[in-house]
């Protein structure tokens, strides 16, 4: 067992950062992810490790500098939520596409406008074809946990690719939970020494970052983005999750699979919101329903296949959503979840429950709601209307 | 890290990411065929004061031994900036259409060179 201590999520994510030693971090403040640099600038003050702090001017900065220093050959790291996020969403297609395995905490919350400071996926979401890969977190143990693991998936050679691990807003970043933390050298000795490929400060080795592709060579490097992704990411997320697994007896899989196994009616859903939907779960199953869920941890890549073998015999599975993408028949998530079920031998029902923005909080009789609905879907194999918002007042 | 240059790559050899194992290798894409004007160099009226080395974007203007001696027509897209630059008393450069400049002084090459202004 570990240390045992009482951290908030973004104290959680700190820890993590101080224990993982990056060279480099590079970052400007937004709530609710602020304090995690916070935190971590005074371990810098205090000599606790000795990375390059370097405190932009903005989120576009941030990154910028943390792709520059990732070239040259660094480890980083840094953290941001939402307008931050957006802020620095042009760089997140160059960091993802020049291959560096850069860590980003995004500590999700609602993008404006309205202008909200509160937990939802919006940001994420905004930036799901960037080319990272997503990880979400549904408790402080996790967010510290995927982290670490963080380092090791991006920096794999066959995967190559920034992570963006999420834990949300306030919810998560700002409650206190028990959790326990390995010591400094178990985490030292996971993510090992860094080998960066081709770094730029290795004169004996001249390489060019960031050269223009024209028409003969863009798509051809891009092939190369979705190899790494569909072919290697999902392998690497679970092997590494295994190693995890075997140093801190938390094992880490794609997703979770909570009583699926003979279930009928399934739910979908990432984030600290599981919890309620678990909490749902066992108080039906003990009513005789065979109710299950499914708490989605690698949103990218888009585990379709797995998902598809622990879901495909269910009758109905709602997916929940805490974004909305306007103008589709349903949510981000739910229509990468449509997709893999697509071509399952009687596939079960699928329909899209937007949840929890801005904050609007979600709690057991929320999921118990989606639950009647299924129940409804299931009997009538009707999956109209196939987007609903839950909790919003007419 | 595979690099050949005889063939164009596929997906499964190009180097990841975009990256060229190499450095500068920027130099043998030759840009001077972008040019609508070719900078002359009035060698009797230049002083070397290298403003206009100072200034060009492509790094095509040439000194040896601290001396201006021309343009690296490889590289020159005839922005005219030297020209611009170099000092109202002296204007030593002078921009010249390409096509009259090719008939004038020739080919591209490395460097080309402006007789002195006949006396």
């Amino acid at each position: 067992m570990g240390t045992i201590v009482g951290f908030m999520g973004n104290q959680a994510v700190a820890e993590a950062m101080r224990q993982i030693h990056p060279d480099v971090c590079a970052a400007y403040p937004i709530t609710p992810s602020t304090q995690v640099m916070e935190i971590y600038s005074q371990f810098v003050a205090d000599g606790k490790v000795s990375t390059e702090l370097v405190p932009v001017e903005s989120e576009h900065s941030a990154i910028s500098a943390c792709v520059g220093a990732a070239a040259a050959g660094a480890r980083v790291m840094t953290a941001t939520s939402a307008q931050g996020l957006a802020l620095m969403h042009e760089i997140l297609y160059i960091a993802a596409s020049m291959r560096l395995p850069i860590i980003l905490a995004n500590v999700n919350r609602a993008l404006s406008g309205p202008i909200n400071i509160h937990v939802d996926h919006s940001d994420s979401m905004g930036s799901r074809d960037a080319g990272w890969i997503q990880l979400y977190s549904e408790n402080a143990q996790e967010a510290y946990d995927n982290l670490i693991q963080a380092v090791r998936i991006s920096e794999h050679s066959d995967v190559l690719t920034p992570v963006m691990v999420c834990l949300d807003g306030f919810t998560i970043s700002h409650s206190i939970e028990r959790m326990e933390i390995l010591s400094d050298r178990e985490v030292q000795a996971f993510v090992g020494t860094y080998k960066p490929r081709s770094p730029l400060l290795d004169l004996d080795h001249p390489v060019t970052y960031g050269a223009l592709d024209l028409q003969d060579y863009y798509i051809e490097h891009k092939r190369q983005q979705r190899e790494a992704l569909d072919r290697h990411a999902l392998r690497v997320i679970r092997e590494v999750g295994a190693e995890f697994g075997a140093l801190s007896g938390r094992h880490y899989d794609v997703f979770e699979a909570y009583r699926l196994d003979d279930a009928e009616l399934g739910v979908v859903v990432m984030s600290s919101a599981a919890g309620a939907v678990k909490e749902s779960v066992d108080a039906l199953r003990s009513d005789g329903v065979r109710a299950g869920a499914l708490r989605l941890r690698a949103f990218r890549p888009f585990p379709a296949r797995e998902m598809a073998r622990v879901l495909g015999q269910l009758r109905a599975v709602a997916v929940l959503d805490r974004a909305d993408a306007f103008g589709t028949p349903g949510g981000p998530l739910f229509a990468d979840v449509r997709t893999a079920l697509f071509d399952v031998p009687n596939r079960p029902q699928v329909v899209s429950f937007i949840f929890g923005l801005g904050g609007r909080d979600f709690v057991p009789e929320d999921a118990e709601r989606v639950y009647d609905r299924l129940r409804t879907v299931a009997a009538t194999s009707q999956t109209e209307p196939m987007c609903e918002y839950l909790s919003v007042r007419a | 890290m595979g690099w050949d240059e005889s063939r164009k790559m596929g997906w499964h050899d190009l180097p990841a990411g975009g990256l060229i194992p190499l450095a500068g290798n920027a130099e043998k894409y030759k840009t001077g065929g972008w040019r609508t004007f070719r900078p002359i160099l009035d060698l009797g009226r230049c002083t070397d004061c290298a403003i206009c080395w100072f200034y060009c974007p492509d790094s095509a203007i040439v000194f040896r031994d601290e001396e201006m001696v021309g343009f690296d027509l490889d590289h020159c897209k005839g922005c005219g900036i030297c020209a611009a630059v170099c000092p109202p008393k002296i204007t030593a450069i002078s921009m010249v259409e390409e096509g009259e400049a090719s008939r004038q002084f020739g080919d591209l090459g490395v460097v080309t060179l402006a007789e002195k202004a006949a006396a």
